[in-house]
């Protein structure tokens, strides 16, 4: 299953940090953050559920680059 | 400016006035230090509270050394050196106002560049229009089923794929192709999403669903090209990751060994002073102005490109691009048009050819073979069928038909054999159609796929953009290959290649090239998926509406002009030169702060005023990747 979401963050580097995080969340087959559209696509692993897996996305997200918000 | 950036505009301008206050009344009113503390932690915070939190963050998840944590370092030791000095904490709270103005403007130049490529892309349709009821409805693109019936007025985007019902009209493509050339439609024409309806009203029965039409695969083309990194932005990644904690080291070691040395030798240890160089060092080793402008660069050159119709899937990409040096070119439809095509009327009597052309196309009006088709628009005009008989297609040799009762054949040379009938051979390569009227022979019609107007001087573009080796690669006779690589001046050429032949032969030149030099594929999508994806850079041209070429190739040329191989190419390099202009000119301004500061020259505003100051050129630099116009 894939989904787009709608992001905020300032910077083409942050964009990458923010990829780099949530390609690593459990959960998360492939992820990409388009900075130019603003623009996060996940793609979740079979049998994940798609909440937990973007809290946990939006907190490594956090993490990386404490001032980016994803719209879920 | 987005509510984030002003924000941050008000808070620099009140702990500005805060500060020029609070130097003011230091200057002329004796203040107790820690009065005179308050005073300026009041605009310090204002100033730098979210970044004193960024750093503490950084630290609790184990990402120190960022910028944040920089600045706040620098800034803090600068406000306790005060303390211990009675007074000067001006110094502190304009490390942080310093750091905030250049991140603003950062901030301003990256929003612009986005905004303006975004808007470049912004082609996805907003609604379709249906004949419902009460006249003309707008429902979303997305409702709408394969088979229906949409209306697209004038100065409207069309949404959907589809074929023309109704209506005749000037389509602008340029936001598909970034080449503003109108393109005439007419009924039964197939239209596609994305291009702009002109004048006339049409209406169009799609053929596809809203999520497989061009303008939807052309959006998810963009919005997911992977954001895979080139090589000197990983470098930037690696280079930060070792520099910074060295920078830390050698800070550290500035801040203790002088003044250690200077107790040694007994002499005063100075220690604030030496603090302070070293924190000085600290905010000019920031290495944001290459973190933040090198990707700033390549996101330019791949908005700018797309804004030409050059689709590139990657930073990696473009930059390759510019290291090609073998130039691989499939010939059908990327150097020639693939089309069928009458280059030659050769009658057999001198001054005839008005009237052979007049015979074969009727002969051929029923024909649906490209050859045909070539042929009746090669005629041009109107043809009456009542004047036809007796059509008769001889498959593999051609067809005979009675034109307004006079017998006429065309066909290969089997066909004359057949009716014995003496022709002569020609000496140029093609198709050739012979055309024999009343059983006499009229003379032969040459047919040819032709070379694209601008494939010479793209060949020329390409060895002046530093390609070395052009190779083309085809499926025809090496007859044909030969003439059109000499027509074109393309070095080597290799003729009668099946598809399986031609990934061999692109491995065989992948095997021969140097490391560094990379090899391009260039094709039009169809039968080349493996070579595209098998050379370093696989081109796709024509795209529009070949799925298959946009999701094998790494670069996208939306129109097929092969001008637009050399056009990337340049975009790529101009995109390179900055970047690398940027990496020179920030470690230079840094490099030599960073000697001069350990020998007092520089004190702490200089360094602030380095750092923002390298870090603002550096991105309105990267900027420029953004504009493709004069390259």
């Amino acid at each position: 299953m894939k989904k787009t979401y709608k992001i905020e963050v300032d910077c083409a580097n942050c964009a990458l940090e923010m990829e780099e995080a949530a390609k690593k969340v459990a959960g998360v087959e492939d992820a990409t953050v388009s900075f130019m559209t603003q623009k996060m696509k996940i793609e979740f692993q079979e049998g994940t559920q798609e909440s937990a897996v973007m809290n946990a996305v939006l907190a490594a997200c956090r993490k990386a680059e404490p001032d980016c918000q994803i719209f879920l | 400016m987005t509510g984030k950036q002003k924000k941050v505009l008000y808070r620099i301008i009140i702990s500005a006035v805060l500060l020029l206050a609070g130097i003011g009344i230091t200057h002329f009113v004796k203040l107790s230090v820690w009065i005179q503390l308050v005073m300026f932690l009041v605009p310090y915070l204002i100033i730098g509270y979210d970044i004193l939190r960024k750093a503490a963050l950084g630290i609790a998840h184990g990402r120190a050394f960022d910028e944040n944590f920089l600045m706040a370092v620098a800034s803090l030791g600068s406000m306790c050196i005060g303390v211990k000095n009675g007074g000067d904490f001006a110094e502190g709270v304009a490390v942080m106002l310093f750091y905030q103005i250049g991140e603003l403007f950062q901030s301003c130049a990256v929003g612009k560049s986005r905004k303006s490529i975004a808007a470049l892309m912004d082609i996805r349709p907003d609604f379709a229009n249906i004949e419902g009821e009460h006249g003309l409805e707008q429902v979303d693109p997305e409702e709408v089923a394969t088979g229906s019936v949409i209306v697209v007025q004038p100065g409207e985007r069309i949404p959907i794929d589809g074929i023309i019902l109704e209506g005749d009209s000037t389509l602008n493509t340029s936001a598909l192709t970034g080449e503003s050339l109108p393109k005439e439609v007419v009924p039964g024409d197939e239209v596609i999403s994305g291009c702009v309806n002109i004048r006339g009203l049409l209406k169009i029965k799609t053929t596809k669903e809203f999520g497989e039409s061009t303008v939807s695969k052309i959006l998810d083309l963009v919005e997911n090209s992977s954001m895979k990194k080139s090589r000197s932005e990983n470098f930037i990644t690696r280079f930060a990751k070792i520099y910074t904690p060295v920078v830390c080291g050698l800070a550290l070691l500035l801040a203790v060994f002088p003044p250690l040395i200077r107790l040694f030798l007994h002499l005063p240890p100075n220690w604030s002073v030496w603090i302070i160089s070293a924190l000085s060092f600290l905010v000019v080793s920031c290495p944001c102005a290459l973190v933040i402008s090198i990707p700033l660069s390549f996101f330019g050159g791949i908005g700018g490109a797309s804004a030409r119709g050059i689709l590139v899937k990657g930073s990696n990409y473009l930059e390759a691009l510019s290291k090609v040096k073998y130039m691989v070119f499939d010939k059908t439809g990327t150097l020639t048009k693939g089309v069928f095509q009458v280059v030659e009327l050769c009658p057999a009597e001198a001054g005839r050819e008005e009237e052979l052309l007049y015979y074969a196309a009727y002969a051929e009006n029923y024909s649906t073979h490209p050859i045909g088709r070539s042929i009746r628009e090669a005629y041009g005009k109107e043809l009456d069928s009542h004047l036809l008989s007796q059509v008769e297609e001889l498959g593999g040799h051609g067809v005979k038909a009675c034109v307004n009762g006079i017998a006429v054949a065309a066909g290969n040379e089997k066909l004359m054999d057949e009716l014995g009938v003496a022709y002569e051979k020609p000496e140029k390569l093609g198709t050739v159609v012979y055309v024999a009227v009343d059983r006499q022979y009229a003379g032969y019609i040459l047919i040819s796929d032709v070379v694209k107007e601008h494939s010479k001087e793209a060949i020329r573009g390409l060895k002046e953009a530093g390609v070395k080796r052009t190779i083309m690669l085809t499926g025809d006779g090496k007859q044909v290959a030969e003439t059109i690589a000499k027509e074109l001046d393309i070095d080597e050429v290799y003729g009668q290649l099946l598809p399986v032949d031609k990934v061999e032969r692109v491995e065989t030149l992948l095997a021969e090239r140097k490391e560094k030099e990379k090899l391009a594929f260039v094709g039009d999508g169809v039968n080349d998926a493996p070579v595209l994806s098998r050379a370093d850079v696989g081109i796709a041209m024509g795209a529009l509406g070949s799925d298959a070429a946009i999701e094998a190739a790494d670069v996208v040329l939306m129109d097929d002009d092969p001008l637009k191989i050399a056009l990337a190419m340049k975009i790529s390099r101009k995109t390179l030169f900055i970047a690398y202009e940027n990496i020179v000119f920030a470690l230079l301004v840094k490099g030599i702060c960073l000697i001069l500061i350990p020998f007092r020259l520089i004190n702490m505003w200089i360094a602030i005023l380095a750092d923002v100051g390298v870090m603002v050129l550096a991105v309105l630099n990267a900027a420029r990747a953004l504009h493709t116009k004069k390259l």
